[in-house]
């Protein structure tokens, strides 16, 4: 049979490299690729039937219950080839899916030397395909095309084996058709990896280099650090040193993960396996980084290295004032486990104390915040998400903005908002509408191409500002949840923004401060004030409210002074109700936030910041 | 201490369309009865509820309800002879009843001083028809004018007539009307009330059809100035938020609620105040009246008053008076609170007190929330 027992399959550190076979899945989140790993996990007996279970190399919760994988896994498997009959082990490294993790994502390939382009026959190809699919051809590695689901009733293999075709420039029969879920097609999927993907190259005697391309914190054994060793070898208790802090460490332990930990004699060329340092903290083991001994160190890093850069922005603050602590600490456990996650203390009038927090995007956003709520307890409210601005005032000095109400006074000359290249993929008839919201959005379109007779790929750079509220929302409810969305960076661009501010009684509330399209600002302004009109209460003096860019006025409401606020009767049986009703509302008192003389209760600064869904949250909490 | 005494009489012919006391038409209680069959034994058990009270001397006895003039005179002449025999009475005793304009007579008047009334007050709400008819009053408005003078005929010493103001569809000139109306008649003293729609009324139930609207809270407002300035024109001043009357007619009862004295409640849903403690009576006239005659107490539910509490009653009741509060009862950072208000003339202070101007008194709840956190 062609699966090898690991005991005797070639063991790690004395593995030609000739017999390596480094390679990863790239799909489009939904499209299988755990349930492929599962069944090469099955097929080469690393897993044993009885241990069993879905998804298996899907580790987090959120994972295993969102069906999408987050962190990186990279799994040995030895295979003996159904072609030639030789042993082989296969390194199947699995990628996080999803745009936000670009980054982790190109680390990912550049630690292989081919890709299976994974691609459910009865979906059809989507943005988030392409986009990986375009990273794996930058990085030269070997595709293989793969329809997956063959299985299903309404798979049409045909016809998107002819798309994909297309699209990497090979035959439709060069397509391999599999069903993860039955295990149709897997083994001739193995044995065409060994066949079509090329070994690893490396210099063995170099001095050592090997690429991080994931590392995670487990609460037993510290940092666990995932490698792809490129030149030389690393062993175990051997001096290592990371080259982008130049921070020396012990390589305690050096294994390979087959699916479990399997500590070894070391790693070699082309290797892929882990190292624990003993370190707690995943910024001492960055993602791209070059690991190197400290004893021969070599003197050039592996390319690619790029420290994590946030791309959206929100505030999380705590329903209850009184979990600030918890939050503090909940954030300092997560950001263990995520090197991308930035965070500082922020307080606002509004909500009290929070945090500023820097994501990759709105998935890791989302991820962040549904881990904190679930494995923390937190009830939380976030402020919409908001982009980094970088200002040029009129006398050269340059301004980073990650807050609107860090936005400078004064004379501005130019304000640069962050681009991204969207790729949205969507049937046909739907151009009209998403060309609709993307030029609401202020996008700029790129190009369009028809890649079936049915699906188009729409391009358009789009001010990030633009899309990290619910542009994926519009996108999926405009085309009854048919498109798919992909973006990456490009830069910044000049636009034509400003601040507005609104006031209450003349006075500006920071926490209501936006940056917005000055073609936008009117109809802010106007949204703004008629919104705090009906969530302010009547105070005993009038409130106008006011927007205003800069000292212009370009919106205005006013609340009315309260005249009558009291229950005329009084008698014996009215005093322990009237008495009740007052300590009742004492309590309400002391949520409230003064602006200026305004008495504004907490609740109308969360329903006037947060996004809708937390409104009804706080509503249902406070009985608003 | 002295002891004040009221005395609730749950009967009404007909609900009004904004009443939410705890009153009963005699089809509620019972199938086809009448006043007779349902109230026959009620003083009874009043009159037994009676011996679980102290027995300070009693200056003032209230008798509200429901409709305490639907019962003969003689029935609340007995709880007014148990009271003076067990306790007995200041020399000066004010002794109370609500009266309905439609159900008095001359004859009942004169019965009603006999067995010890001296004060009563009537039901008036408004002088117009159309008013009367949206709060569904049975009365005829002209029956008001008749039915006070022919009690100061009998010899009462201290008339009064309760309004309502706010009633919807009332214009603030249908009020003025009505101010006017009750300014002229031969009172002493005038109570006056803004509309308070209760959940479970059928005026609510109304005005969640859409069939009637609430007028504007700053109407209210302008109708509660109005008759602030009206009754001062007419030697009627102010000696409460709600209450105006000429000098030495103000109602002594309702002070001593708002100076927190000791009283106490006879029949169902009567509350009581003793020493610091509050506790009120089950509210249906039939189990009321089956606790006492199984000898049981029919007390539903009592607080004993912290005293945080207390100072929170003596502040929301005593700013609702002429005399105000005295600033003792405030700490530097609530007198602190109230420099806004009197900035915007909402309070003044004299000689050491607090007191509410009549706007002040419009907000007062706002400016007790204000100084009691």
């Amino acid at each position: 049979m062609p699966a090898i027992s690991l005991a005797k399959a070639p063991q790690p550190a004395s593995t030609d490299p000739a017999q390596i076979r480094n390679f990863c899945i790239i799909a489009h989140i939904d499209h299988g690729k755990s349930t492929l790993a599962d069944r090469m996990l099955g097929i080469t007996e690393v897993v044993d039937p009885r241990n069993m279970r879905a998804q298996y190399l899907d580790r987090m919760d959120i994972e295993r219950e969102r069906g999408i994988t987050i962190k990186s896994q990279a799994v040995r498997l030895p295979w003996r080839s159904g072609i030639d009959g030789n042993e082989y082990i296969l390194n199947m490294i699995d990628t996080p899916g999803h745009v936000d993790f670009t980054y982790e994502v190109s680390r990912s390939l550049a630690a292989c030397e081919g890709a299976v382009l994974l691609v459910d026959c009865a979906q059809g190809i989507e943005a988030q395909t392409l986009a990986n699919l375009y990273l794996a051809m930058e990085n030269n590695l070997t595709i293989i095309p793969v329809l997956n689901k063959i299985d299903l009733p309404n798979a049409q293999p045909e016809k998107f084996a002819a798309e994909l075709a297309k699209l990497i420039g090979c035959q439709p029969e060069d397509c391999l058709r599999v069903s993860g879920k039955t295990g149709d097609g897997v083994k001739e999927l193995l044995d065409e990896i060994i066949k079509q993907i090329p070994p690893p190259q490396g210099d063995a005697n170099a001095p050592a280099r090997a690429l991080i391309f994931d590392s995670v914190y487990d609460s037993y054994r510290g940092v666990v650090t995932y490698v792809r060793v490129i030149d030389g070898h690393l062993t175990p208790r051997e001096q290592i040193q990371m080259f982008s802090t130049g921070v020396r460490h012990e390589a305690l332990e050096v294994g390979v993960i087959s699916p479990e930990p399997l500590a070894s004699k070391g790693l070699g060329v082309g290797e892929v396996g882990y190292l624990i340092t003993g370190v707690k903290d995943v910024r001492q083991s960055r993602v791209g980084d070059t690991i190197t001994t400290y004893n021969n160190p070599t003197k050039q890093p592996l390319a690619g290295y790029k420290d994590p850069k946030p791309m959206v922005f929100s505030g999380l603050f705590p329903l209850d004032g009184a979990d600030f602590p918890v939050l503090r600490e909940a954030l300092d456990k997560l950001q263990l486990n995520d090197a991308a996650l930035v965070y500082e203390p922020e307080s606002s009038a509004a909500l009290g104390f929070g945090f500023r927090c820097g994501f990759l995007g709105l998935l890791h956003m989302e991820i962040v915040r549904e881990r904190l709520e679930r494995e923390h307890k937190l009830n939380l409210i976030s402020t919409a998400p908001n982009v980094v601005y970088n200002v040029t005032m009129d006398d050269g000095k340059e301004v980073r903005v990650t807050n609107p109400s860090e936005f400078p006074s004064g004379k501005v000359d130019v304000v640069k908002e962050p681009i991204v290249k969207s790729t949205i993929l969507a049937p046909s008839e739907f151009i009209g509408t998403i060309m609709e919201l993307c030029q609401d959005r202020r996008g700029v379109l790129l190009g369009m191409d028809y890649i079936s007779e049915e699906r188009v790929e729409i391009r358009y750079d789009l001010p990030l500002a633009e899309i990290v509220f619910d542009f994926f929302d519009q996108l999926k409810s405009r085309t009854k949840g048919y498109a798919s969305l992909d973006y990456e960076e490009k830069g910044d661009a000049i636009g034509n923004l400003v601040k507005v501010d609104i006031l209450l009684q003349g006075e500006a509330v920071d926490a209501f401060s936006a940056v917005v399209h000055r073609d936008k600002a009117y109809a802010y302004g106007i949204m703004m004030t008629a919104k705090l009109r009906e969530l302010i209460p009547r105070q005993q003096f009038e409130v106008p409210i006011q927007a205003a860019i800069g000292s212009r006025i370009i919106a205005r409401e006013s609340i009315r002074a309260i005249r009558k606020d009291v229950l005329a009767k009084c008698y014996g049986g009215d005093i322990s109700r009237k008495r009740k009703l007052l300590e009742k509302q004492k309590e309400g008192k002391k949520r409230m936030k003064m602006v200026g003389r305004v008495e504004v209760p907490q609740e109308a600064f969360v329903a006037a910041l947060a996004t809708d869904a937390d409104i009804e949250k706080v509503k249902a909490a406070r009985k608003l | 201490m002295a002891l004040s005494f009221y005395v609730h009489i749950p009967y009404c012919i007909k609900r009004c369309g904004y009443c939410d006391f705890n009153t009963y038409t005699p089809n509620e209680l019972q199938d086809g009865a009448t006043l007779e069959i349902v109230s026959n034994d009620y003083i009874d058990a009043v009159l037994r509820e009676l011996d679980a009270a102290p027995k300070d001397l009693v200056p003032t006895i209230f008798f509200g309800g429901g409709t305490p003039s639907l019962l003969p005179p003689d029935d609340l002449g007995r709880v007014i002879t148990a009271i003076k025999a067990r306790n007995g009475l200041t020399e000066d005793c004010e002794i109370t009843l609500e009266a309905n304009p439609d159900s008095v007579t001359a004859e009942k008047l004169q019965r009603y001083l006999e067995v010890g009334f001296n004060r009563i007050s009537f039901g008036m709400q408004s002088s117009k028809a159309h008013v009367l008819a949206v709060l569904d009053r049975t009365h005829e408005p002209a029956n008001v004018r008749k039915s006070v003078d022919m009690a100061r005929a009998a010899g009462f010493s201290s008339i009064s007539v309760d309004l309502i103001y706010g009633a919807p569809g009332e214009s603030i000139d249908d009020w003025r009307e009505s101010v006017v109306e009750a300014l002229s008649l031969d009172v002493d003293h005038i109570s006056a009330y803004a509309l308070i729609v209760e959940t479970g009324t059928k005026l609510a139930a109304q005005i969640k059809r859409g069939d009637l609207s609430m007028p504007d809270d700053d109407v209210m407002a302008d109708m509660y100035l109005l008759i602030d300035e009206l009754c001062g024109t007419r030697g009627f001043s102010w000696y409460e938020l709600s209450n105006w009357s000429k000098p030495g007619h103000e109602c002594q009862h309702n002070i001593a609620y708002w100076q927190n004295k000791n009283w106490w409640g006879l029949g169902p849903g009567a509350h009581s105040h003793i020493d610091s403690k509050r506790f009120w009576n089950v509210k249906h006239p039939t189990v009321y009246k089956q606790r006492l005659f199984d000898d049981q107490s029919p007390i539903a539910d009592s607080e004993q008053l912290s005293a945080s509490q207390i100072k929170d009653e003596s502040i929301l009741l005593g700013i609702r008076m002429r005399e105000g509060i005295s600033l003792e009862l405030l700490g530097p950072r609530q007198i602190e609170r109230l420099a806004d208000y009197r900035e915007n003339g909402f309070v003044v202070l004299e000689h050491e007190r607090a007191l509410l101007t009549p706007t002040g008194r419009l907000i007062a709840d706002r400016i007790v929330r204000e100084i009691t956190i």
